[in-house]
């Protein structure tokens, strides 16, 4: 089924690396995935993961080092033409997780959400952008009125909603979002994550959503991918995957999720994942293997038979 | 108990006005239980323990009401030399974000040890010697090396742990938690509330966390008071609260929590926005927001109505004259579970 979909962003290998060359770091080590056409790929790791670094090099904001990352069937990394980097910067837009220091203090909401369309090649009249930044502004629920306005003057979840408008404003097909509900309040979330998913409906956008909370992304994405240390250890349908976590990071993530539910709180045991419990070597290195079509874990052969016997 | 709020009322002054950030608040806090503070931002909730602190904006103050702590009221205190018997000492505080609640220019032992020099009298090595001890008891490996290191050396929940052994290396009697694990993972955030969880029985704490979410309290809180514009709208036993909420704002934020979500329907979201708090608030001030509200919930505040000894909601619903209500069905599926049914 999932065969005939189209892949919109594809990522294959991707290396990033920080640091000089005499002290490397890999931060992302050799990540491959990809986006499916008006899906919700969810990418959940702790901080340090490298979750956002994929994110980022994604949108060309850190270069790669290795691997490749094909946007509509065409390379985005390296070096790429003027025209398609001016193609990438409008079709691919993000969206930051902290509303509180994402926005601009000093500048208007009609100035923070119009500043895509200052770039060269847009040409658009004074009363043509005002149009569009009311339109954006109204998509994401605020008021028009409101683009005379400072973000100081606007609550968390507001804010968040005009971080959104500055993203669709400039008409992307693809939104990376890096934990955009993390700084807001739990009643706030859930306005934001249904905004988010309304626009998705409606405009078929396609997300990448970053987050450190399973639960979260359960709600909102269709595929996950548990990534750990730079290396994506799970990646499955996100019921498929709450339903037989295999990699025992993705099982202690699991039990971390907070449940209101006292009685099963109580009783609940917490899962620490010990990254040195594989027993990896030389001889026995883990490698990327599906249990069914569509679930993939990071384990060596040995593992593997234990996970299918599990399974 | 500890602790005793009385009918406290906090006044800010902001512009000319005056915002009533807490109205008429009454609580107790028994000695050893974790009490759980929850509500969403600007409810008042951390004004309401910084209350017990002395630790208001210097336009706040507090305009009527007790706050009993062993004999004394503390709503007297004026001075910071009033509060420095207390801060500290009988009271201390865990901050929202250990990234900027620690110095960056002094090592994680001096900052320790200045706590446990002021609080315990203890000096030299032997005061060495507790900070290394209360090092270890946060889970911190290798005391020792890290005694000497700076903050920035130190990740996210790291650097909580070191916050958290400040607090306790002063002996206090309450612990209060300001969101002790919003800024962090949530695998760090289960380990930090266990952390917090364990030093509450070994140095026989009382706790108070606040937090926005009520998922992260399920598993730590005895007692959780819902508070809504300054005032507490439901308190009662963990069980109680989740299990059979009764004011509609408790069910509203417990039907926002992702984790309760169906997927591809749109969450339970609340609608509107807080009252302002600079006006007089009439009635009941979740009505507004309250799709299910009561013609007199616009009218006259509800008072607190009984449901078990432990447990009392501020809402029209409980009074006997008042029509059946079903509460959201979230809400049931709750019940079910803590084994209440649909009664």
């Amino acid at each position: 089924m999932a065969d005939n979909r189209k892949k919109l962003v594809e990522v294959k290998d991707l290396s990033v690396t920080f640091g000089s060359r005499r002290h490397p770091f890999k931060a992302v080590d050799g990540v491959s995935f990809h986006i499916y056409e008006g899906e919700t790929f969810g990418l959940v790791g702790e901080s340090g993961s490298g979750k956002t670094t994929i994110g980022r090099a994604i949108i060309r904001i850190h270069p790669t080092s290795g691997g490749q990352v094909l946007f509509d069937g065409k390379q985005i990394n390296g070096r790429i033409s003027k025209a398609l980097d001016r193609e990438v910067t409008q079709r691919i837009q993000m969206i930051f997780q902290d509303p509180m220091s994402s926005l601009n203090e000093r500048a208007k909401v009609d100035y923070i959400v119009s500043e895509g369309l200052y770039a060269p090649g847009h040409h658009l009249t004074q009363e043509a952008r005002q149009e569009k930044v009311s339109k954006a502004l109204a998509d994401v629920g605020l008021l028009p009125e409101f683009a005379s306005r400072f973000p100081h003057e606007f609550s968390g979840g507001q804010r968040q909603r005009i971080g959104i408008a500055r993203a669709l404003i400039m008409e992307p097909d693809f939104i990376i979002a890096d934990e955009p509900i993390s700084a807001l309040d739990v009643s706030i979330r859930a306005q934001v994550l249904n905004l988010m998913s309304d626009l998705q409906k409606k405009r078929n956008l396609t997300y990448l959503f970053i987050a450190h909370d399973l639960s979260v992304v359960r709600f909102i994405c269709d595929r996950i991918a548990v990534i750990h240390k730079g290396k994506i250890v799970e990646l499955a349908e996100s019921e498929e995957l709450f339903a037989h976590p295999l990699h025992p990071y993705t099982q202690a993530l699991l039990s971390a999720i907070p449940m209101p539910d006292p009685k099963a709180e109580r009783n609940k045991t917490l899962l620490v994942y010990d990254p040195g419990c594989h027993g990896y070597s030389e001889t026995n290195r883990p490698a990327w293997r599906d249990v069914v079509p569509g679930h993939f874990v990071l384990a060596s052969e040995e593992e593997f038979a234990r996970y299918q016997k599990n399974y | 108990m500890v602790l005793s709020i009385q009918d406290l009322n906090v006044k800010f002054t902001l512009r000319g006005q005056t915002l009533h950030a807490i109205r008429g608040i009454s609580l107790d806090v028994h000695q050893g239980e974790s009490l759980a503070i929850v509500g969403e931002s600007g409810s008042g909730k951390s004004v309401l323990v910084k209350c017990t602190m002395g630790l208001l904006d210097a336009n706040g103050y507090i305009d009527s009401g007790k706050i009993l702590y062993k004999d004394a009221d503390l709503a007297k205190n004026r001075t910071d030399k009033d509060w420095q018997s207390i801060r500290g000492r009988e009271i201390a505080m865990v901050f929202q974000d250990p990234m900027t609640s620690l110095n960056p220019l002094k090592t994680i032992g001096k900052q320790i040890r200045e706590a446990v020099e002021l609080h315990q009298g203890l000096k030299g090595q032997a005061a060495y010697q507790t900070v290394l001890e209360v090092l270890s008891d946060v889970g911190i490996d290798d005391p020792q090396r890290r005694y000497k290191q700076y903050p920035h050396e130190f990740s996210g929940g790291m650097r909580q742990r070191v916050v958290i052994a400040i607090a306790v290396a002063c002996r206090p009697k309450i612990l209060i938690c300001d969101e002790p694990t919003t800024a962090l993972d949530v695998t760090i955030q289960a380990q930090i509330l266990e952390l917090i969880k364990k030093m509450q029985q070994k140095y026989d704490l009382t706790t108070i966390y606040i937090t926005h979410d009520l998922g992260v309290v399920a598993n730590v809180a005895d007692r959780i008071a819902v508070m809504y514009a300054g005032d507490i709208v439901e308190i009662g036993t963990c069980d109680e609260v989740f299990y059979d909420p009764r004011h509609p704002y408790t069910w509203a934020l417990l039907s926002s929590l992702p984790q309760l979500g169906v997927k591809n329907e749109p969450l339970y979201s609340i609608q509107g926005t807080p009252p302002n708090l600079f006006r007089e608030v009439k009635g009941d001030a979740f009505a507004p927001r309250n799709p299910k509200a009561l013609k007199i919930d616009f009218v006259r505040r509800p008072p607190y109505f009984s449901v078990s000894p432990t447990h009392k909601a501020r809402t029209w619903l409980l009074d006997p004259r008042a029509p059946k209500v079903a509460p959201p069905e979230h809400i049931r599926t709750l019940r079910e579970k803590g084994g209440l049914g649909n009664g």
